[in-house]
C-alpha cells in the first residue's frame, strides 16, 4: 500500500505541473513562487527540527562501546571505537559520517561456510548507501553552477572529473548513472528482501520515488530532451538575486524536475530525511566513554526517595544483633 | 541405472528442494533469512537444517541405515523447532515433506522404468525417521521442563538449606500454578 | 474434508504474515511472557496502580484514563531524553539491525527485528507527538493506542534484553535498549510489569538486595563460604560486615550469595581478599550490585542503587569495588556518576597492594574487580598456580554490558590466561563487542519464559557448540550473574556437558595461598587434576 501510494503521489506531482505549465501557464507559480516558499519551508524546518532536538537535554551519557575501552597504560584502548577524549569522538564521528563505519562493520571478519555472495548483501548495502550519498553531493555541488557567475573553478573541476570519459553530447556524468544506479539498489532491496519490505513504510518509499524522479527528469532534460540551459540560468540566478524572471523558451520538463526539487525540501524537514542532521546529535555515538572519569550531568536529576539505613535497621536491628553484626543504635 | 543410484544423481536438487520447503515453514521474512545460510554463527537455524538435511539424505541413502545414523541430524533440527512456534506436529513435519520432492523428481528420470516397490520401501524409511522425530521431540519438551525445574533448585538450594533464616514464602494465589521462591511475600 | 498435506501442515499455525505489521495483532503465547507483577511488590515501592492481573486474561484491569497516562507520559520522556526523540524520529528503516537480535536469529519473529520493535512505539509516537502523523495517520507510520497496541508494546518490550548489539550495526547508533528502557517506564506507569523484576525490586528496596535475604542471612551464608573454603584450602577466611573504617567496600551482584555457580565466584573474591589481607567490608544493607530498577524505570533505579552510595558515606570507607555482573557495571559505570555524584566523600582510587591509581574511575570511585585482579597479576602480586585448571579447557563469553557498555573485553582475558593453560576463544562475530546476548537478560530469566530464552540463546550456544567441537572446551566462563545463571540453563539444553564459571571462581581455584594445605578439590568440591583418587 506503502509503495503504490507513494508512486502515485510522485506521479501525480509531475502531472500537476505538466497541467499547471502546459495547461494554465502558471510558470512564475512553479518557477518563481514554490520554489521559494520550499526553500523556506526547508531552512526553516531544518532548524527548527535542529533546535527541537538541541532543546532536549542529554541525561546521561550512554557510547554504545566498540573496542577496548581506556584501562591501564598497558592495555591497548581502540581509541576510536571507544573514545576516551573528544579528540576519539571527533574522529569517531568523522568516520560514521563520511565513511558510514557503522554500516561497514558488518562484513567484518566472519568464518564463512557457504557461498560468500549471500553474507556480502550487508555489504553491499554499505556501498549502496555511500555511492548514493556521495554521488548525490557531487550532483548537488555541480548544480552551484546555476547559481554563480561567474562558476568558480573548483565546481569546474568536480564537473570535469565527473565528465572525465567524455562519452556522448552532452558529456555524460558517472555520478549520474551511479545515482540513478544507486536509487534503484536501495528500491529494490526494500522490495525484494522480505524483512526490508516488511518494515518499510510509504515515507520510505515516497522520498525514494521522488528522488529517483528528480533524477530521471534531470537526465531527461540533460540528455535527451534538451532544454534551454542559458534561459535556466537566467531564471536560477533571478531566483538568488531576489529578481525573478520567466525566460518562456524552458521546456516544460524542467518545470516538472523544479516542482520535485522543491517537493523533496519542503518534505524534506518533516521526514526521517532529517537523519542527515540527526546523526550528529546522537548520543551512542558522540559522546567520549569516560563516565567513571568525568562526572556527566543530568540537567533535571533530581533527589528520589530511598530506602534508609535507619529505616533498615529499625526493622532488622534485632536480628542484626543476634548475628552479631554492628548497629547505630542499640 | 537403480533407484539409489538414480536418488544420488538428483541429490543436489533434492536437498535443496527439501532445505527451502522446510525453510518455507517459516514466515516469508523469515524464511529469506534462514535461506542464506552463509555464516553458521550468524544464521545457526539455517544452517542446521541445511546441515540436518544433507546428513539425513545421505543416510537414508546407505543400505546399513539406523537411528544412531539419523540421531544427531534430527536432534539438532527437532532441538530448534522445540522452541519455536511449531506445534508437535508442526514441528517435524518437515520430514514428510521429503516424500513429495522424491516421486517429482524421480518422475523426471524414470524413462519408463517402474520403481514403485523402491519407493514404497524408501518412503517407508522416511516414515520410520517420523517416528524417531517424535521420540526427540518429546525429549527435547522434558528436557526444557527439567531445565525449568534444576534452574530453580540450583537458585535456591542454598536457600533451603537453611529455610528457617529468610523471610517467609508464603504467597497470593500462584499463576498458573506455578510459582517460585524469588517472588516471596513483601510485609508491608 | 481432505486431511491436510504435510506442506500445509507445517504451515497452519506459522503461516507467513500476510497482512502488515500493523494490522496483524500479536498473539500473546505461553512460553514467551513472564508473570505479570504483583500488587504487593508494587505497593511496597508506590509503583502505580497496583492490582492482581494476569497475562492470558481479556482485561488487564488497566485504570480508566490509561491512554492519556500513556500518551502524557510519552509527551514528557521525548522532552527530557535527547536519545529517545532522536531514536524514534530518524530512523530510515534501513534494515541493517533486523538480523543483529538473538531472539531474530533464534526465532524469526518479525516483530523481534529491532527496529520493527522500536517501530510498535514509534507508530504510537507519530500519531500523538508529530504533526504529520496527526494529520496522515496511517500513510505517515502512525497508529491509534489501542488496548491491543499497549499489549503488544507490553509483549516485545519484555522480549527485549537490552544488550544494545543492533545499536553496534545501526548508522545512526539508534539503541533499542533505550527505546525499550523508555517503554517500560512507561508501562510501568501503568502498572504493567512482570513480577520476577517487580518482586527484586521490591525485595531489594527492603532488605537491599533482589532475593530478599535479610542481614543475618547474608552474614550466615558467608559462614557456610568459610566453612567450605576452610574444608578445602585449610584457610579461615573472616569477612566482616557492616564495618566502619574499613578502607574499601565490596558489592557483588546478590545473585552470586545463593544460586551457583554464581556461589563459587564469591568464595574465589573471599579467598582473593583473604591473601591480600585487604581492609575491606561488605554491606547488608547494600547488598546488591545489579539493579532490577533499570529495567523498571531510571527512578526506581536510583532509588535502589543510591543506599550503595549512603553505605560507603556512613561506614567512610575510601573506595567501592564492584564484582563481576553486566548490567550491574551498565549501571555503575554510565550512570552512577551522573546520579549521584561529584562523589566528594571517597577518595580517588588506589589499589593498596599495588599502588596503582585506578585513573579511569578518578571522578566516581567504582572499580571493577577484573581490573582491580588484572593490575595485581600484572604487578606480581598473586602466586597462581595454572595447572590447577587443567581440567577445565575454557572459553569466554562478553556480556553485552560490559563490552557495548564499557569496552571491557582485555581486562578479563588477562586474568583467565593468567588461571589456566587452556583457553580458546568463540568465533570472532560472536565475541568481544559482537557478542551476542545470553538470552535472558535485562530482568527475563524467569523459568515461565523458558521457551523465548532457549531461541534467544541459541546464537551463543552455538557458538559455544563450535568451541566444544573444535577444542573440547567445558567451560564457558564469564563476568556476569544473569550469565553464570542463564547460560547453564541454555548450554545444558543446546551444548549438553559444557559448565559455567566466573573468572575469579578460577582465580580462587590457581591461587596459592600462604599457609594453605595441599588442595585436594577446586571451590566446588570436585578433584583436582591428578587429584582424582585421593
Amino acid at each position: 500500500m506503502g509503495l503504490i501510494f507513494s508512486f502515485f503521489t510522485v506521479v501525480a506531482l509531475g502531472v500537476i505541473v505538466f497541467i499547471g505549465v502546459k495547461a494554465a501557464d502558471m510558470r512564475y507559480l512553479f518557477g518563481v513562487i514554490i520554489p521559494y516558499a520550499a526553500f523556506f519551508a526547508f531552512l526553516i524546518g531544518i532548524i527548527y527540527r535542529i533546535l527541537q532536538w538541541a532543546r532536549v537535554p542529554v541525561p546521561f551519557r550512554i557510547p554504545t562501546t566498540a573496542g577496548q575501552g581506556k584501562s591501564f597504560p598497558w592495555i591497548k584502548q581502540n581509541t576510536i571505537d571507544n573514545p576516551f577524549t573528544s579528540i576519539g569522538v571527533i574522529i569517531r564521528m568523522t568516520l560514521e559520517v563520511l565513511l558510514f563505519r557503522s554500516l561497514f562493520r558488518n562484513t567484518r571478519a566472519e568464518l564463512r561456510d557457504g557461498p560468500k555472495l549471500s553474507y556480502g548483501s550487508t555489504k553491499w548495502l554499505w556501498l549502496g548507501g555511500l555511492a548514493f550519498h556521495y554521488a548525490f553531493l557531487i550532483i548537488l555541488i555541480r548544480h552551484l553552477r546555476f547559481f554563480l557567475e561567474p562558476v568558480p573553478l573548483p565546481i569546474e573541476i568536480v564537473e570535469a572529473l565527473d565528465g572525465f570519459f567524455q562519452v556522448g553530447a552532452p558529456v555524460l556524468y558517472i555520478t549520474n548513472l551511479i545515482f540513478l544506479g544507486a536509487v534503484t539498489f536501495l528500491f529494490l532491496r526494500r522490495v525484494v528482501i522480505p524483512q526490508v519490505r516488511y518494515i518499510s513504510l510509504a515515507a520510505d518509499y515516497f522520498p525514494l520515488f521522488l528522488i529517483g524522479a528528480i533524477g530521471v527528469t534531470g537526465v531527461l532534460m540533460r540528455y535527451f530532451l534538451k532544454t534551454d540551459v542559458v534561459g535556466i540560468k537566467e531564471l536560477t540566478m533571478g531566483l538568488i538575486t531576489f529578481s525573478p524572471v520567466i525566460p518562456q523558451t524552458i521546456g516544460t520538463i524542467f518545470y516538472i524536475h523544479l516542482f520535485l526539487v522543491s517537493a523533496l525540501f519542503a518534505y524534506f524537514p518533516m521526514s526521517k530525511l532529517m537523519h542527515m542532521a540527526g546523526v550528529f546529535l546522537s548520543p551512542t555515538r558522540n559522546l567520549a566513554n569516560n563516565n567513571r572519569a568525568v562526572m556527566h550531568v543530568n540537567p533535571w536529576n533530581y533527589p528520589v526517595k530511598a530506602h534508609t539505613y535507619d529505616e533498615y535497621e529499625d526493622e532488622f536491628r534485632n536480628v542484626m544483633k543476634e548475628a552479631g553484626l554492628p548497629v547505630e543504635k542499640e | 541405472m537403480n533407484f539409489n543410484d538414480l536418488l544420488k544423481n538428483r541429490k543436489p536438487a533434492i536437498i535443496k528442494k527439501w532445505f527451502h520447503a522446510t525453510a518455507d515453514t517459516y514466515p516469508s521474512n523469515a524464511s529469506n533469512f534462514i535461506k542464506s545460510q552463509a555464516d553458521c554463527f550468524h544464521n545457526p537455524v539455517g544452517y542446521t537444517l541445511a546441515e540436518g538435511v544433507e546428513g539425513l539424505f545421505d543416510g537414508l541413502l546407505r543400505d546399513d541405515a539406523n537411528s544412531e545414523r539419523f540421531f544427531p541430524y534430527l536432534n539438532d533440527i527437532i532441538k530448534i523447532k522445540a522452541v519455536q512456534d511449531f506445534s508437535p506436529s508442526n514441528a517435524i513435519s518437515f520430514i514428510f515433506l521429503l516424500k513429495p520432492i522424491i516421486r517429482e523428481e524421480i518422475a523426471k528420470e524414470t524413462n519408463g522404468k517402474n520403481f514403485s516397490d523402491e519407493l514404497l520401501s524408501f518412503e517407508s524409511e522416511i516414515d520410520g525417521l517420523a517416528l524417531l522425530s517424535f521420540d526427540i521431540y518429546m525429549k527435547c519438551r522434558e528436557r526444557i521442563y527439567e531445565i525449568k525445574t534444576e534452574e530453580v533448585k540450583r537458585m535456591t538450594f542454598g536457600l533451603l538449606k537453611r529455610a528457617n533464616l529468610i523471610c517467609d514464602i508464603r504467597d497470593q494465589e500462584p499463576e498458573n500454578g506455578s510459582e517460585s521462591v524469588l517472588t516471596q511475600k513483601i510485609e508491608g | 474434508m481432505a486431511n491436510p498435506k504435510p506442506e500445509e501442515l507445517a504451515r497452519i499455525e506459522y503461516k507467513p504474515p500476510k497482512t502488515g505489521w500493523m494490522d496483524t495483532p500479536a498473539e500473546i503465547r505461553k512460553g514467551m511472557f513472564c508473570h505479570a507483577g504483583k500488587s504487593k511488590s508494587l505497593e511496597y515501592v508506590g509503583l502505580p496502580n497496583p492490582r492482581q492481573w494476569t497475562v492470558m486474561e481479556e482485561d488487564w484491569k488497566l485504570p480508566e484514563n490509561w491512554q492519556e497516562i500513556f500518551i502524557e507520559g510519552l509527551r514528557e520522556r521525548v522532552n527530557k531524553f535527547r536519545s529517545f526523540r532522536l531514536f524514534l524520529d530518524i530512523c530510515v528503516r534501513c534494515g541493517a539491525c533486523a538480523d543483529k537480535c538473538h531472539f531474530y536469529i533464534g526465532g524469526g519473529d518479525p516483530k523481534n527485528m529491532p527496529v520493527l520493535r522500536a517501530e510498535l512505539l514509534r507508530s504510537v509516537y507519530r500519531k500523538y507527538c508529530t504533526t504529520s502523523g496527526k494529520i496522515m495517520g496511517k500513510i505517515a507510520g502512525a497508529r491509534e493506542l489501542t488496548v491491543d497496541v499497549l499489549k503488544e508494546i507490553w509483549y516485545y518490550a519484555y522480549q527485549c534484553t537490552e544488550c544494545r548489539r543492533c545499536s553496534l550495526f545501526c548508522p545512526y547508533g539508534i539503541d533499542t535498549a533505550e527505546i525499550t528502557i523508555l517503554a517500560r517506564e512507561l508501562l510501568n506507569l501503568l502498572g504493567l510489569n512482570i513480577d520476577w523484576i517487580a518482586g527484586p525490586v521490591a525485595n531489594c528496596y527492603r532488605t537491599g538486595n533482589h532475593l530478599g535475604l535479610q542481614p543475618h542471612t547474608i552474614k550466615d551464608t558467608f559462614d557456610m563460604f568459610a566453612d567450605d573454603l576452610e574444608t578445602f584450602t585449610g584457610i579461615r577466611v573472616n569477612p566482616t560486615f557492616n564495618r566502619k573504617g574499613a578502607e574499601i567496600l565490596v558489592v557483588v551482584p546478590s545473585g552470586d550469595f545463593f544460586a551457583d555457580p554464581g556461589t563459587y565466584t564469591t568464595m574465589g573474591e573471599l579467598l582473593l581478599f583473604h591473601e591480600l589481607g585487604l581492609d575491606y567490608t561488605w554491606s547488608t544493607y547494600a547488598s546488591e550490585g545489579g539493579d532490577f530498577g533499570f529495567f523498571t524505570s531510571n527512578e526506581m533505579a536510583k532509588r535502589l542503587h543510591s543506599k550503595i552510595y549512603a553505605e560507603a558515606k556512613r561506614l567512610k570507607v575510601k573506595w567501592i569495588l564492584g564484582g563481576e555482573c553486566g548490567h550491574m557495571w551498565r549501571v555503575w559505570h554510565q550512570y552512577h556518576n551522573t546520579w549521584f555524584g561529584p562523589m566528594d566523600f571517597l577518595e580517588e582510587p588506589v589499589s593498596p597492594i599495588t599502588g596503582t591509581k585506578f585513573e579511569n574511575a578518578k571522578s566516581n570511585k567504582t572499580v571493577h574487580i577484573c581490573e582491580f585482579t588484572s593490575d595485581l597479576i600484572k604487578n606480581g602480586k598473586l602466586n597462581l598456580d595454572k595447572s590447577r585448571n587443567d581440567d577445565l579447557v575454557v572459553t569466554f563469553h562478553d556480556s553485552c554490558n560490559t563490552s557495548r557498555g564499557m569496552g571491557f573485553l582485555e581486562e578479563p582475558r588477562y586474568i583467565i590466561n593468567n588461571v589456566c593453560n587452556k583457553f580458546y576463544e568463540m568465533p570472532p562475530n560472536t565475541i568481544r563487542e559482537q557478542t551476542f546476548c545470553c538470552g535472558s537478560g535485562s530482568g527475563l530469566n524467569a523459568s515461565e519464559n523458558m521457551e523465548i530464552r532457549l531461541r534467544g540463546g541459541l546464537p551463543r550456544a552455538n557458538a559455544v557448540k563450535h568451541v566444544v567441537q573444535k577444542y573440547g572446551v567445558n567451560m564457558l566462563s564469564c563476568i556476569c550473574a544473569i550469565d553464570r545463571a542463564a547460560l547453564t540453563a541454555s548450554v545444558d539444553y543446546w551444548v549438553p556437558g559444557t559448565r559455567v564459571t566466573g573468572v575469579h571462581e578460577m582465580v580462587g581455584n590457581a591461587l596459592v595461598m600462604k599457609g594453605e594445605k595441599k588442595r585436594t578439590t577446586n571451590l566446588r568440591g570436585d578433584p583436582l587434576p591428578g587429584m582424582e583418587g585421593e
